[in-house]
């Protein structure tokens, strides 16, 4: 009996080696029964003759052979002593569970002696890895070409590189060409050959992989060759200097979207402290409202995450822009021209809103969902990618910059609050009608404060004290960048999210914050109004 | 008391004692005949040429009327020569030995130079005669006014003062609730406080009836002769009744210059107020 | 009329100083009597809790009077004063925890018991000296008034006002917390200082301690009053109610308004520091909370309450609404910050005098 199977294989082999020789890719074992024949091939005794039928499988083809191959490298396989059937076998206690390799059924519990090992040893099991992967390497879909060798890369010796080295000749599609001679060379970094390895410094000159960094530093600590040591060393610094500059790209780029998200909170502000002189302590209540708008409206429509964002910003513009509108009219009108009493006034009203939102609402913070299209990134390189959600928000922030910009110096409304803000009495005495000019300006900025809490329930959580971490930034940006001065606000806020970013690495997230706080302080006692002053007699009024 | 003074000045270590400094009035040096000088001035505001070139000379001891028409630059003047506005060129010396680009207003005011506001503004919640007190001439500095105590002759001077301005039966009310000539006065009587050198009135009868203006018109000429004024007003016939000399204001710089009459009969001048 | 009215108002010991003083007096008098000899149960009798809770107002009542000096007489809107109130409670609560000495839960008769925790070798060098309580009540009264001397004198020299000061004693304050939040800081980080056992050999817990310490603050609350009376009255408090109404008149008559600015702040931060000193072994903790803005915002609302530039306004709206903060959060919590909310509303619009000057009204019209 167990001759047969042997005898089976053996024909099989040679009428493979007939058909397939220097074939790259063949799927001709489609068929399960064949499969299942060659599987046989495993019962045998000599780790020859099971390296035979695995380099068979390996080039079978078949969907399975992958996974069989692997289980047997992971002593998974294991063959019924009954039946000689080849199954996937996992222990349980003293019995093992064994499943059917190709229904993935289980076949019940077996005792250890009813069981037996596909055993193999140490060259096999080489053999066996390298035969895994060369089942993907030569698979006929270039992504899963690809994959497999980046997979390869991380652990790859001087052996597999001489492997890539006869799958490149092959090879059609170019990434995964180019893969294969990255992998080549890194390869070559671990070989003997002195030549190799100086080719390979060279022709990896400038790669940002992580893998490259490592293997050169190794080099050019533990080499024993100079001129290796030499060649790494010079190729490594070229390597951190490339780094290190995307790494302050990176920088930069976090500190940019921070910049934006100041600016987003900071420009209602702008508006309505800037140009109409009132102090909102409130302000940030109307970003939170706006954050809360964006979360309701994602409850309403659940599975609408993507609409529901587009639908909120309409949504917690007019939401924020009702209520500011509602504190002018309420509270605000009757305290022009004492700054320090809207002040008050307004925080009182920040209190009402927070708890508010706790009593309707609840005090737990909420997460707002982000929709699929903001997650993910754009890979530059392998250390420098710029995430989505950042990138929209960079761009949101500038078409509410610009629509800005827009409503204030082009539209009507625009003129006359630059006209009320100039000359309240004089733009009355043109047929302003103030009240209503002052009702719309501080609904704009509320409304701005709204949009600015739909693009912060996007990257942080919705809670009742949101509004209180934003409304000191807030004010420092305006008032870093000069009241009035929407240019102002835009640099202010640019330079002060970059500012921070660039300390934080150095001082951590909390030191870095005190001492932007601190400049401040310290500038605006330089400079009282800020980058871009008012001048004239209209700035001492 | 005199031993407060004595710490007060060891704090202040950015001056020299006053024994050995000379005093405010006594470094001005008007030896020359002029107390003020301003020269080749210019200040803008956003591009607007408020001031531009502007040499105007004060004698001492002499009353001098500024006209011009809105926007002729003779407030922005009187910030410059005050301290709160810094031209953008130019120089501006008190008699030829202070520096006025070098120092701030409250140094500029204990120098000796004095000024009354287009708007009249005095303390609206301290008593008249509180608002006298402040502007007295004397260490304005934190300590001693935290020990000060008025003396008899203070309280003497302030009198006398109220008796000059007509407000004598209101020495106890809230200046805020005089009524705005007698705000006028009020400040006037700040500036005789003050005892300053050089006095800058700007607009001192704007809401005065005509007894008022007369008085007004009086007490500058009083003025003239110890300290120097220089008044700015619109109203000709008050500028007319105490000037023997004129300065015409435009656009930032001195159009014309003389007496009254001169002024007048300049044709420049003449185009500039009644247009062409 | 008016005149004796007014001329009344500038004797340091006017009425209403002296009404202030004697009702001082007396509560305190009367809190000790009720409190040492009514026994307990009776219903005349003053717990140490009521004690302890008095005392706890008087502390704020002085850190409103030391508010509304500078708001009220010398129109900075300061949003920085809780600050000060902290500082001086952390010096406090430093003397405090090194008086625990080896008492501590860890037993180091040297560190106390959150540097044990984080492993701190060594007591840090600004830590030194403060077992001595001579020490501790200098650095009381030096912290805050340096703070406020070296900010007063860039803030001032530069001639920010009104707004914008507000607003950066507001990031101020900010800072300040989120650096006393850092346990690198060595002020025991989110927790603050906390667990202390005596003062000055004085049991903390015992009823005679609390009963002095209540005592002492209303001595320090009566003489800050006083202090700030006497400035008030003075022609230096004449010039700071002139640079409140018109600052750059004021430079023109020759005045140093930075000067005079930088001193009456400062002089008030360290009453603020003070009342902050006394505060913490009354209450037994300090931490970052206490830097909290909203609580320098929520000091200027007891002023403007009580009536701006009055001082016994202050008092009284300290006072006034810390007892319905205590009551409402006892029985209703979540109304309080609506009701706290309405009040900052309600005053500035309707009562921008404060509670006194509208019964101040109403009683002259009375008259």
């Amino acid at each position: 009996m167990p001759l047969l199977p042997a005898l089976r294989s053996a024909i099989l082999l040679f009428i493979f080696s007939i058909f397939f020789i220097g074939q790259a890719s063949a799927a001709p074992v489609a068929d399960e029964t064949e499969f299942k024949q060659l599987l046989n091939g495993f019962t045998q005794k000599s780790f020859a003759a099971k390296a035979n039928t695995a380099q068979q499988v390996a080039t079978s083809g078949h969907p399975k052979a992958k996974q069989v191959l692997e289980a047997m490298a992971e002593s998974r396989l294991y063959f019924r002593k009954s039946d000689q059937l080849v199954v996937f076998a996992d222990k349980d206690g003293r019995s093992y569970v064994l499943t059917d390799i190709f229904s993935n059924e289980t076949l019940g519990t077996f005792s250890r002696r009813e069981v037996s090992k596909v055993k193999t040893n140490n060259s096999l099991r080489a053999k066996l890895g390298k035969m895994v992967a060369e089942i993907e390497l030569k698979h006929p879909d270039a992504s899963v070409r690809l994959a497999a060798v980046e997979a390869m890369i991380p652990k790859l010796k001087e052996d597999d590189a001489d492997l890539f080295g006869s799958l490149i000749k092959e090879e059609q599609d170019e990434s995964v060409k180019k893969a294969l001679q990255f992998g080549i060379y890194i390869g070559y970094l671990d070989s003997s050959k002195k030549e190799r390895v100086l080719n390979a410094i060279e022709a990896l000159d400038g790669e940002l992989e992580p893998i490259v960094r490592n293997k050169l530093t190794s080099l050019a600590n533990n080499s024993d060759d100079k001129d290796i040591k030499k060649a790494a060393k010079k190729s490594l610094k070229g390597i951190e200097s490339k780094i290190s500059i995307f790494s302050n790209l990176e920088t930069i780029y976090f500190g940019i979207s921070l910049g934006s998200i100041l600016i987003l909170a900071a420009i209602g502000l702008a508006i309505t402290f800037g140009v109409m002189g009132v102090i909102n302590m409130a302000h940030g209540e109307l970003i939170m409202l706006g954050a809360y708008t964006t979360y309701l409206i994602q409850q309403a429509m659940p599975n609408h995450t993507t609409a529901s964002i587009f639908l909120a910003i309409p949504a917690a513009f007019c939401v924020s822009g009702m209520v500011g509108i509602a504190i002018e009219r309420g509270v605000i009108r009757f305290l022009y021209g004492r700054p320090l009493e809207t002040l008050l006034a307004t925080f009182g009203i920040s209190l009402i809103l927070q708890q508010l939102v706790r009593t309707v609402i609840s005090p737990q913070n909420r997460t707002v969902e982000t929709p699929a299209f903001m997650s993910g990134s754009i890979d530059i390189n392998p250390i420098f990618a710029l995430t989505y959600n950042r990138l929209y928000i960079i761009s949101f922030c500038i078409l509410v910059f610009i629509a800005l910009f827009f409503i204030l110096k082009r539209t009507r409304l625009g003129l006359q609050v630059r006209a009320v803000s100039q000359n309240r009495s004089m733009a009355k005495a043109m047929g302003v009608r103030s009240d209503w000019v002052d009702a719309m300006t501080f609904g704009l900025g509320s409304g701005v404060a709204g949009i600015a809490g739909v693009a912060l329930s996007q990257i942080t959580n919705v809670g009742p004290n949101m509004g209180q971490s934003y409304i000191i930034d807030s004010f420092m940006v305006v008032v870093f960048g000069g009241v009035g001065n929407l240019w102002g606000t835009l640099v202010a806020g640019l330079s002060l999210g970059v500012a921070n970013k660039v300390l934080e690495p150095m001082a951590g997230a909390v030191l870095a914050k005190i001492m932007v706080l601190v400049f401040i302080i310290l500038f605006i006692q330089k400079r009282p109004r800020g980058l871009f002053p008012q001048k004239g007699r209209a700035a001492e009024a | 008391m005199s031993a407060m003074n004595f710490i007060e000045q060891i704090r202040q270590r950015d001056r020299v004692f006053d024994f050995i400094q000379p005093q405010a009035s006594s470094r001005l040096d008007v030896s020359h005949g002029n107390i003020l000088y301003l020269e080749d001035i210019s200040v803008s505001f956003d591009g607007f040429k408020a001031i531009n070139n502007l040499n105007l000379y004060i004698k001492e001891g002499e009353l001098r009327c500024i006209i011009g028409p809105n926007g002729a630059g003779k407030t922005t003047m009187m910030d410059i020569i005050t301290g709160k506005t810094r031209p953008d060129t130019g120089s501006a010396w008190f008699g030829s030995r202070i520096n006025l680009l070098e120092l701030d207003e409250p140094e500029i005011a204990e120098a000796g130079i004095g000024r009354k506001f287009q708007k009249p503004t005095v303390f609206e919640n301290h008593l008249v005669v509180d608002n006298l007190e402040l502007a007295m001439a004397g260490n304005k500095s934190v300590i001693t006014s935290l020990f000060a105590r008025l003396s008899a002759a203070q309280k003497e001077r302030i009198d006398e003062v109220l008796e000059t301005i007509g407000l004598k039966d209101n020495k106890y009310r809230l200046a805020g609730s005089l009524s705005h000539g007698q705000k006028q006065w009020l400040e006037i009587g700040m500036l005789l406080m003050q005892n300053p050198k050089l006095l800058l009135v700007d607009e001192p009868v704007a809401g005065m009836t005509h007894q008022e203006m007369d008085r007004t018109a009086e007490l500058l000429k009083s003025l003239a002769g110890q300290h120097s004024v220089v008044v700015v007003e619109h109203d000709m016939d008050f500028v007319r009744s105490i000037a023997n000399h004129v300065t015409v204001l435009h656009q930032g710089s001195v159009l014309a210059e003389g007496t009254m009459d001169q002024v007048q009969s300049n044709p420049k001048v003449v185009e500039v107020y009644l247009g062409e | 009329m008016l005149d004796k009215a007014l001329m009344n108002d500038r004797l340091i010991f006017d009425k209403k100083t002296q009404s202030f003083l004697a009702i001082l007096t007396a509560v305190a008098l009367l809190v000790s009597l009720l409190n040492t000899f009514v026994p307990e149960g009776h219903i005349l009798h003053c717990s140490t809790f009521t004690v302890t809770l008095l005392g706890k107002y008087l502390c704020y009542a002085l850190l409103a009077v030391s508010v509304d000096l500078v708001w009220g007489y010398l129109g900075i809107l300061s949003l920085g004063h809780g600050a000060f109130f902290a500082l001086g409670g952390y010096a406090m609560g430093m003397y405090l925890m090194r008086q625990i000495g080896d008492r501590g839960v860890y037993g180091d008769p040297l560190l106390p018991d959150f540097m044990v925790f984080l492993n701190w070798k060594e007591l840090p060098w600004f830590w030194h000296g403060f077992d001595m309580f001579w020490f501790a009540s200098l650095m009381v009264i030096l912290v805050p008034g340096l703070l406020a001397f070296v900010f007063g004198w860039m803030a001032f020299r530069s001639r920010v006002t009104g707004v914008y000061l507000s607003i950066i004693t507001q990031a101020l304050t900010y800072a300040l917390q989120q650096a006393f939040f850092r346990n690198e800081m060595g002020f025991g980080g989110n927790n603050g200082l906390t667990d202390f056992k005596e003062i000055m050999g004085f049991d903390l817990q015992s009823d005679a301690t609390r009963l002095g310490l209540f005592l002492c603050t209303a001595l320090a609350l009566g003489l800050g009053y006083m202090a700030c009376r006497y400035i008030v009255c003075s022609k230096l408090g004449r010039v700071a109610v002139a640079v409140r109404d018109a600052e750059s008149r004021t430079r023109f008559i020759g005045y140093r308004v930075d000067k005079v600015k930088l001193w009456i702040f400062t002089f008030s931060a360290i009453l603020a520091g003070i009342a902050g000193a006394l505060y913490v072994p009354q209450v037994g903790i300090i931490n970052p909370g206490e830097f909290n803005p909203i609580n320098s915002i929520e000091i200027v609302i007891w002023v403007a309450v009580g009536g701006r530039a009055t001082l016994y306004g202050a008092v009284v709206g300290a006072i006034l609404i810390n007892y319905a903060k205590s009551t409402f959060t006892g029985w209703l919590p979540d109304a309080w910050l609506f009701a706290l909310g309405g009040i900052f509303v309600f005053v500035t619009l309707y009562l921008p005098k404060g509670v006194t000057g509208f019964l101040n009204r109403k009683q002259e019209q009375l008259a």
